[in-house]
């Protein structure tokens, strides 16, 4: 690609009157929309996963009941928290950006790096626990037709757990990516307070992933939360 | 002679400045030469998904087994119906004609995020080789190597699929890298519109084909997330033995048809919206007058678009669903009916009093008029609850598609190759020749398909390697359009490569067309495409007496008339 700086062009209508022209170099918005219906389609991805949920909530009510109250719902509301901190984190560092505050913007984004590690440690814990109690997939308490099988609707509840906190994990990881890869944009002075629309996106993915959860954590730890306290 | 896109040299790469041409192509970034080679993938598929049907046209020329067993049979439709779904027809059109022509069409000089076009081509193309190794498979049980062929017909249905030894995960990961390829071009699309209009084209100055795409554009961007989902759960089900799709695990087979078809359904719609457009372009240009109903065509886009959407259910009549459900995807599968009939009455009247031009673009679009009319109204006919438990999975819902989708989409992608092929190389085709595969198209889409209407009825069912005796005439009639076609089909793109290899130049405007994309300085047109951005203060089909009203200086881009 073209290694000039991009001037627009002008349109002239018949009156003489000049328009600049869009072009697709330095376009913000352009780069906004494009990531706002990015960000649509992964609502539609996970939109469609609680669809299925809800539809074996309703087949296997009391299955998903029981499963869900052995869910730990400590560590599960702790991370909640972390998270919408780290979203808080992420958030306040675009404003230090937008103000010329580049050190306290990449403090900020080390900050989040942090807390999402945190959240990943504690879920790393919670699948563990799990794990020990002979709940994970793959295990024989999660096939089908075996003596020490769970029954049915716990079965696809649990498979459902790993698989949607699994995906979420792994935009979790995906995330701690961008933001290093983000922090090296800011070195290279290439994300500055005029160019920022790679952190704005960084920032809107990072609000999808923390909304994401608020809906995750409902769904799977606090169903069952009126069966029983604790958990493994 | 000014330098145009296909020179060596003229293009931006994604990657450095390659010296070769080779690697030109390769790392282009221009959305016309990114189109092209969309283009030439795709027909490679077309045509080894042909020639797999002819080849069970042939088997089924008479009773009993000829050269194929039933096994292969299967195979076979089921390579036929991946290939040509998958990796030809959702992305074709979009992926052809919305690259090379949308961006020209709206004055742009590229699309929004021209790397991001770039690398999604070549996501297609990783989906495509996921796909076709995904069909074969070997499973490796006691130290034996069993070779077998994916044989589950393209719809995957679970749990078969999920309990034979064929690899339907992997063809579901390359169903969600192929989506992947198509979000990623919706989205760059719908940027485009919303950001690169020449200055003064609001969104009802636009040519109605970017109508199509932007509306295609939305379907792609919201249906297709579902098989990543589906993807996901299978893997669960294959691998973990979670049974979400296993009635004997508590699951549930129909959820499988579900998800499936709510991708899948949207997807038909996503292949002929645009094919509308194409028809919207010809249409006014060969009619030599304005287009009839500009807006209706515009938001019933949108709105077939939108109704699309919530009819995924009428593929489950016969899998089990409350009446209730039944009813209502029933309805709602009618209402599509309505802003279709908007759009052909519409084309019908801008043909009222012009003067039409009968070459071949129009002859393959008033083909359409016919064949998409008995495929679209067949399925009006199968919409119905109480016909379809009688007509699902018979021959009459194979013919209501093919003339739904060969008759609509395919004709209409014709129809545009043939339209637009002076802009893209700069040459003329040979227009006896194309009148002559149009007519052998034609015929052999109604000798090949029409008597499945009748053996349909009649119950000769889909999928089936053999057939009791009373079908043999139909099947047979059948086999000899299937020779029709396929010699039509040869003859056309013979006519294509040989004109671009040594046709007669083309003028700038070889149709008196009216739309921003012939007006380029060269033909075929240069790297950036227009000189200058023009400013758009007038409607997408203006005609006065037959000749184009508005006309441009092609260097400055300014209004001469």
């Amino acid at each position: 690609m073209s290694d000039h700086p991009y001037v627009p062009e002008i349109a002239t209508d018949r009156e003489g009157n000049e328009y600049e022209v869009q072009g697709w170099q330095g376009d913000f918005f352009g780069g906004k929309l494009g990531f706002w219906l990015f960000m649509l389609t992964e609502i539609m991805m996970f939109g469609a996963m609680f669809m299925v949920l809800t539809y074996y909530f309703t087949l296997h009510h009391d299955d998903f009941i029981n499963a869900s109250s052995s869910l730990n719902r400590t560590l599960g509301g702790f991370n909640t928290v972390v998270l919408l901190i780290s979203a808080l984190t992420m958030g306040l560092g675009l404003l230090k950006m937008r103000y010329g505050d580049v050190k306290g913007a990449k403090l900020m984004i080390w900050a989040t790096i942090l807390l999402a590690i945190v959240f990943l440690g504690v879920k790393a814990v919670e699948w563990t626990a799990e794990y020990n109690h002979g709940v994970f997939l793959g295990l024989p308490a999660l096939q089908g037709g075996l003596p020490e099988s769970k029954p049915f609707g716990e079965i696809i509840f649990f498979g459902m757990y790993f698989t949607m906190t699994g995906l979420h994990g792994f935009h979790i990881i995906v995330g701690i990516g961008l933001m290093l890869w983000l922090l090296k944009r800011i070195n290279a002075n290439q994300v500055n307070r005029e160019h920022y629309i790679l952190y704005f996106n960084i920032v809107l993915y990072w609000d999808l992933v923390h909304l994401i959860w608020v809906f995750v954590f409902p769904y799977y730890y606090m169903i069952g939360a009126g069966l029983s306290t604790g958990g493994h | 002679m000014s330098k145009s896109y296909l020179d060596a040299g003229e293009t931006h790469c994604a990657i450095g400045h390659p010296k070769t041409v080779f690697w030109q192509w390769m790392l282009t970034v221009d959305h016309k030469r990114i189109g092209i080679m969309y283009a030439a993938v795709m027909f490679v598929f077309f045509f080894i998904a042909v020639f797999t049907a002819l080849a069970m046209r042939i088997e089924l020329f008479a009773p009993g087994s000829q050269f194929l067993d039933g096994d292969t049979f299967n195979q076979a439709f089921t390579l036929h119906g991946v290939l040509m779904i998958f990796l030809f027809i959702i992305p074709g059109i979009p992926a052809i004609f919305g690259n090379i022509v949308m961006p020209l069409m709206i004055g742009a000089k590229d699309v929004s995020f021209p790397r991001l076009n770039w690398f999604t081509f070549w996501l297609y193309i990783f989906g495509c080789l996921v796909a076709l190794t995904s069909l074969f498979n070997f499973n490796i049980t006691e130290g034996e190597i069993l070779f077998n062929f994916a044989d589950t017909g393209w719809t995957f249905y679970a749990p078969y699929s999920l309990n034979t030894g064929t690899n339907v995960v992997t063809t579901l990961v390359a169903a969600f890298i192929l989506g992947m390829a198509s979000i990623l071009t919706g989205l760059n699309f719908l940027v485009t519109i919303h950001r690169l209009r020449a200055p003064g084209m609001g969104f009802f100055q636009m040519p109605l084909f970017v109508w199509g795409i932007y509306a295609t554009a939305w379907i792609q961007l919201l249906a297709t997330p579902v098989v990543g989902i589906t993807l996901i759960l299978a893997v669960m089900e294959k691998y973990f033995g979670i049974g979400i799709f296993d009635p004997s695990k508590g699951g549930d087979p129909v959820l499988f048809q579900h998800l499936f078809w709510i991708y899948s359904h949207p997807a038909v719609y996503l292949m002929i919206l645009p094919a509308f457009g194409i028809m919207s372009e010809i249409m006014p240009v060969f009619s030599r007058r304005e287009i009839f109903g500009y807006r209706t065509i515009a938001l019933s886009s949108a709105s077939i678009a939108g109704i699309g959407y919530l009819v995924w259910g009428h593929h489950l009549f016969t899998s089990g669903m409350s009446d209730v459900a039944k009813t209502i995807f029933s309805f709602l599968t009618f209402f599509v009916a309505i802003p279709t009939g908007i759009k052909f009455y519409d084309w019908i009247a801008t043909m009222y009093k012009g003067k039409i031009i009968l070459d071949s673009p129009m002859l393959w679009a008033l083909g359409t008029i016919i064949t998409f009319a008995i495929g679209g109204l067949t399925g009006v006919t199968i919409a119905m609850v109480g016909s379809d438990i009688h007509l699902q999975d018979t021959y009459y819902s194979v013919a209501h598609f093919h003339y739904a989708i060969l008759g609509g989409v395919v004709f209409l992608l014709f129809a545009g190759l043939h339209y637009w092929f002076p802009l893209v190389t700069g040459k003329l085709y040979n227009e006896p020749k194309a009148k002559v595969a149009f007519y052998l198209n034609f015929v052999g889409i109604n000798l090949l398909w029409f008597p499945m209407f009748i053996a349909g009825y009649l119950g000769m069912p889909r999928r089936y390697f053999d057939y009791l005796p009373e079908f043999e005439i139909y099947h047979q009639i059948s086999g000899i359009g299937a020779v029709v076609i396929i010699s039509g089909l040869l003859l056309m793109f013979q006519n294509f490569l040989s004109s671009w290899k040594s046709g007669e130049a083309s003028p700038l405007n070889p149709w008196n067309a009216t739309t921003l994309e012939w007006y380029t300085p060269s033909s075929p047109p240069p790297l950036e495409n227009h000189t200058k951005v023009p400013y758009v203060d007038f409607g997408p089909y203006e005609y006065h007496y037959g000749q184009p009203k508005v006309k441009f200086d092609l260097q400055t881009m300014k209004r001469i008339d």
